[in-house]
Order: structure tokens, then sequence, then C-alpha cells
């Protein structure tokens, strides 16, 4: 792996606890811990791909680097400038950088603003633009993401649902961030359709040099994309490593099960599926140790103890199991 | 680029089908509106031709509404006095057409200020979060006093007319429409689209005017139907029991049916025919609000 250079988005130990608050004088009671010590960075022109079950906190890690919540602890630096304890004024000129696709193209999208108008809202939150060249910039966006200029006035129940995220899309690149942060961007999507927005994604990417950060539990989707993948289990990243790397030789017993559970289109391949026994654990009350033991087919008794460390098992692979040998990561 | 290009024509694809299906009657123009939304066109019609009385009272064949005549007191309805006559001798006829003037009045300055205060407060109070708490007990405690005795404790404080009358009952209906507000405020601030814009950049007052407020319009809108309703029953009600519009001011239907209250047994046509505007009244404006409530609601499937 290259070491990647000047990471435009560098995040450590990145922490968000939920209070769960109970009673007339609101004691928190307990907390949830969404996202717990998450490390990674993101280089130019990369697609880091955050995957893991549903509730492991991979979006509201989205959330936080947007700073659309506050961090509890960590800090996230953007292109080298830590954001993390900045002010919501002084934030919003560093919004130009990172800009957001999330999930669903229907609620994303002001049911009462026409197309052009919502292309058109960073553009003039940031430019001081004549209408002539607003227009124009949205013409061009509106080309960028492959939608017609006889769209541009069309309200979005008119679009269909891969045309919203085109324009989803066509809005977060109206400011020419260094960074889009995908949150499911293709999960609300026909499969088809769903092939069309990632190739969209990555052509974007060639052209005008963005970094994603994609967010997803496909795995297909994410190993058609990334360059390098991290999977969360829990609040915490589990394995880190380049696609080619991790697809191919999966270092902890959590991603090896969620492996094998993609589907193999080719009848004849008898999968060899991992079943995991028992649920997520729930992250108001952990399990000590590695989050992971208790379903873990190899755990042994260390496991429910000691929290494995971040190790670099192999030259850019990390991986938090105490099955693997190698140096204790310090960056990754 | 369309989606759909794989669904375009196959060649060899099967005969189209048979024209066994009904054709859709598509209705336009107005008797589409009445056939699609049947309630609002009912009230709307009912509230149209109470407003057309309140406004031309005074072409429809009334006199003075206010004028005393002890020599034709309590006369049954007549050829001369269609309504008949009320203690004073004054014509219910007019009294109950004027009525309709106060009555409406009432009822729309109290949904629009309640309204507005109510949206006012609503998004005060859904977007600076540590006013919430504050802000939802007042709103809690002026609830918990009846509407109506919130009203009659105002007026008391106060001269009787109209404009205290609307101040009054306008205090009593705020809590119900900042709730209203706020809940929605509240769901719209977790929109995906409200996130996406302010990681764009844009500045709080301007996603309160762009994205929170036109959406806020519908529900708000709904409810100041209902409010108008009761708005005007509670007109009646402080205006029965003297505590609202005195009679010397100008005739409401509260105070009408005031004036009957001592010879309901023998005379009950002074009641009825106040009682029966009133009711026609509420109900045209409940119709309206349910249609309306029908219309934006997006659950609600259109019909063709």
């Amino acid at each position: 792996m290259k070491p990647p250079s000047s990471p435009v988005l560098e995040v450590k130990n990145l922490t968000k606890n939920f209070p769960v608050r109970r009673g007339l004088l609101s004691r928190t009671i307990a907390n949830v811990h969404a996202v717990d010590g998450v490390s990674f960075s993101i280089g130019d022109s990369e697609t880091l791909g955050l995957v893991g079950e549903s509730g492991c906190g991979k979006s509201t890690a989205g959330k936080l680097i947007l700073k659309l919540i506050e961090p509890t602890g960590g800090e996230i630096r953007l292109s080298g400038e830590p954001i993390e304890g900045m002010s919501a004024g002084a934030m919003r000129s560093r919004r130009r950088a990172m800009q957001v696709v999330f999930q669903d193209p229907y609620s994303s999208l002001n049911p009462r603003m026409r197309a052009r108008d919502i292309v058109a809202e960073p553009l003039r939150n940031f430019e001081r633009l004549l209408q002539s060249e607003v227009d124009e910039r949205v013409a061009e966006l509106f080309e960028n993401v492959g939608l017609r200029r006889d769209q541009l006035a069309r309200y979005p129940h008119e679009f269909s649902g891969g045309q919203r995220q085109r324009l989803v899309i066509a809005r977060a690149l109206a400011l020419r961030p260094k960074l889009i942060i995908c949150d499911e961007p293709v999960s609300a999507l026909d499969v088809s359709v769903q092939a069309q927005v990632i190739n969209l994604l990555i052509d974007l990417q060639k052209e005008f040099g963005l970094a994603y950060l994609f967010i997803a539990h496909d795995l297909a989707v994410v190993e058609h994309i990334s360059h390098r993948v991290a999977v969360m289990y829990l609040g915490r990243i589990v394995e880190l490593a380049d696609k080619e790397s991790l697809f191919a030789a999966p270092q902890h017993p959590y991603t090896e099960a969620l492996l094998s559970a993609v589907p193999v289109p080719d009848p004849s391949v008898v999968p060899k599926r991992i079943i995991l026994q028992g649920d997520v654990p729930s992250p108001i009350r952990r399990p000590p140790g590695c989050h992971f033991h208790t379903r873990c087919p190899y755990a042994f008794d260390r496991c429910k103890t000691e929290r494995p460390a971040m190790r670099e098992v192999k030259p850019g692979h990390f991986a938090a199991c105490h099955l693997r040998d190698g140096p204790v990561a310090q960056d990754m | 680029m369309q989606e759909s290009a794989a669904t375009s024509q196959v060649p060899g694809a099967a005969a189209p089908l048979p024209d066994i299906l009904p054709p859709v009657k598509v209705r336009r123009g107005l008797s589409g509106f009445i056939y699609r939304h049947p309630s609002m066109a009912i009230g709307g019609f009912l509230l149209l031709i109470l407003i057309f009385i309140a406004v031309f009272a005074p072409l429809l064949g009334t006199g003075d509404p206010n004028a005393i005549a002890p020599a034709r007191r309590n006369r049954e309805p007549s050829a001369e006095f269609w309504f008949g006559t009320d203690p004073f001798g004054k014509d219910i006829y007019a009294r109950v057409l004027y009525g309709a003037r106060i009555s409406l009045i009432i009822g729309f300055s109290v949904a629009l200020l309640a309204s507005i205060a109510g949206l006012a407060i609503g998004l005060v109070s859904g977007f600076i979060r540590w006013l919430d708490g504050i802000i939802m007990r007042i709103m809690d405690g002026l609830m918990s006093i009846p509407s109506i005795l919130l009203a009659v404790a105002l007026m008391a404080l106060t001269r009787a007319s109209v404009e205290n009358v609307i101040i009054a009952i306008t205090v009593a209906e705020i809590p119900r429409v900042s709730r209203l507000v706020r809940g929605v405020v509240l769901s719209l601030r977790e929109q995906p689209y409200v996130d996406a814009a302010i990681a764009a950049g844009t500045r709080t007052p301007l996603i309160i005017l762009r994205h929170i407020l036109p959406n806020t319009i519908a529900p708000v809108t709904v409810q100041a139907t209902y409010i108008c309703a009761s708005a005007m029953i509670t007109e009646a009600i402080l205006s029965f029991i003297g505590a609202g519009v005195p009679p010397t001011i100008a005739p409401s239907w509260g105070n009408i049916m005031a004036d009957g209250r001592a010879l309901w047994e023998v005379k009950p046509y002074i009641i009825f025919f106040p009682a029966v505007f009133l009711s026609l009244t509420v109900l045209a404006v409940n119709l309206l609000g349910d249609g309306l409530r029908d219309a934006v609601d997006p659950r609600m499937a259109k019909r063709l």
C-alpha cells in the first residue's frame, strides 16, 4: 500500500457516547457507546469503505466527521486542520471541503424545492454569483451527474430514486469538495440503478480527484468502489486493509464470517458459510475484552478479559485479534 | 439519463392487452375538485354563503338589529319577523344575520393570530433547546386551565369588547398551535435534507426559513381551521354567560341566545335560530378543515 500522502481526512480515537437519561432529573444511567476509538485516514482521490452490520456505529462515525453531531472524544483533521472542537461558525467555512450523500434519496431532498434550487443551495451559501452564473454552474453539475437540462425546474417527487440520488450527488459536488461522505448511498436503490450510481461515483472521483468515505453494509458494492476497507463491529474498527488483501485473506474472524456470507453468483459453488451464533451485543452493555468473543468461533480465555490491540499483521493490513501477531499499529 | 431504458420496446413483444378495463374517467375542474374533496367542497360552499350573509347583512331585508320596540316583544316567527322578536322587541332575523359578522371576525382573527404566535413560539421551542423546557412548561400550564375559564378570567381583567374577546381566546388557543409546531419542527430537524443543508453550509435562519417553515404551513393551516371553529364556540359561550361581546356593542349568536335564555321553554325559537347558524358555521369550518387535512396529508392516496 502506498502511504496516504497528505491525508484529506485523518480520524484518531474518535469516540461518541450517547447518554441514556432517566427520571425527573435526567440522570445518566448508562451510555450507548456508538463509536469507540475509531482511527483511520483517507488520502487524496482515495475511497475508504467502512462496513459493518446495522447499529455498529458506521453512520454515527460519518455524522461525527461531518460535525452534524459533536464527538465525545478524539481528533478529526480535515487536510491537517483539527475540526473536532470547532464552533459552528468557524466550521461553516470548512464545510466547502467536505460534503455528504445520504442513504435515502427521498428524505434527503426538500420536497418543496425545485431541483435547480437544491443544487444551487451550497453555491449560494459560499459564492456571490449572478443568477446567470448560478444557472450555468447548476446546468454543468446536472450534466456531470447525467441529468438533463429540461429537468432543472422539476420537483424531487418527479424524479426516480436513481435520479434523485444523482441530484443529491450534484448538490454534493457543487462546492468542488475534496471529500464526500457517502452514507449508504446506494442501499435504497434497485440493484441495476445501484451499479449506475456506483459507476457515476467512480467516474466523478477520477474527474474531480474526490476522496470518499464510503459507508455501506453491502460487501460487493464496497469491494467494487473502495481502495481500502475498514470493518466495524460494535463501535470499533476490527480490521483495516487494502481491498485486495482484505477480501483475499481476512485476518479477523468477524471479517471472515462477513465475507463468507457474500452470495456467490455461481450455482455450482457450494458456499462454506460461517454462521455466527446469537445477536450483536447491546452497545449499552458491551462484553468485556474483545467485543466479538461472544460470537467468535475461535474465542479463548484471553479474549474475554483483554481488549485486543490493533496490530499490523501484514504491511498495510491491520487487525484487532489476539490470534494475530505483529507490531501494534500507530497510524492507519 | 433514463433508468427505464431496459424496459423499452422489445421486438416480438406480446400483443397489447384487450380493452376489458373500463376507461378511467378523469374528472377535471370544479366537478373533479368536488369529487376528490367532497368535505372541503361542502364546507367551503357553506362558509362562502355565511361570509356572504355577514358581508351583505344590511341588504338582506334586515332592519336595525338593535332597534328596541317594546310593543312587539316576543313575537313568534311570521312573515313580518321571519325569526320572531326577542323580549326587547328586537328583530331576531336581523340580529342573527349581523351576528354572523362577530362570529366570523372572531373565528378568523383568532385562527390567524394564534397560528402566527404559535408558529413563532413553536419554532423557538424547537430550535433553542434550552428554552424548550421552559416554554413547554408554560404551555402545559396554560393547557391545564380549561380554555373557557382562561378566557373568562382574561375578560374579567379587561373591558368587554370584540378586540379583548379575540385576545382572550387567542391566548387560550396558542398552546395547541405551539405544541403542534414544536413537534413538526423537531421531526423536520431530523430529516436528512436538513442535515444536508447544514453540511452545505446553510446558516440557521435560512434553514428555518427555507427548510423548516414551508413544511410546517400545511399542518398549521389545518389546525387553524379547528381553532377557528373552536374560537367561534368559545365566543358564543362567553357572550352567552355575559363575559363576551355585550349585546349593546353588537349582536352575537351567543348574546342573542342569552337574551332568550329565560324564555327558552315558551319561546324556543329565540335560541333555535342563532344556535342553528352557529352549528352550521362550525360544521362548515370543520368540514373544510377535515378536507384540508386529507388533501395535505401525503399518506392519503389520491383518488382519480
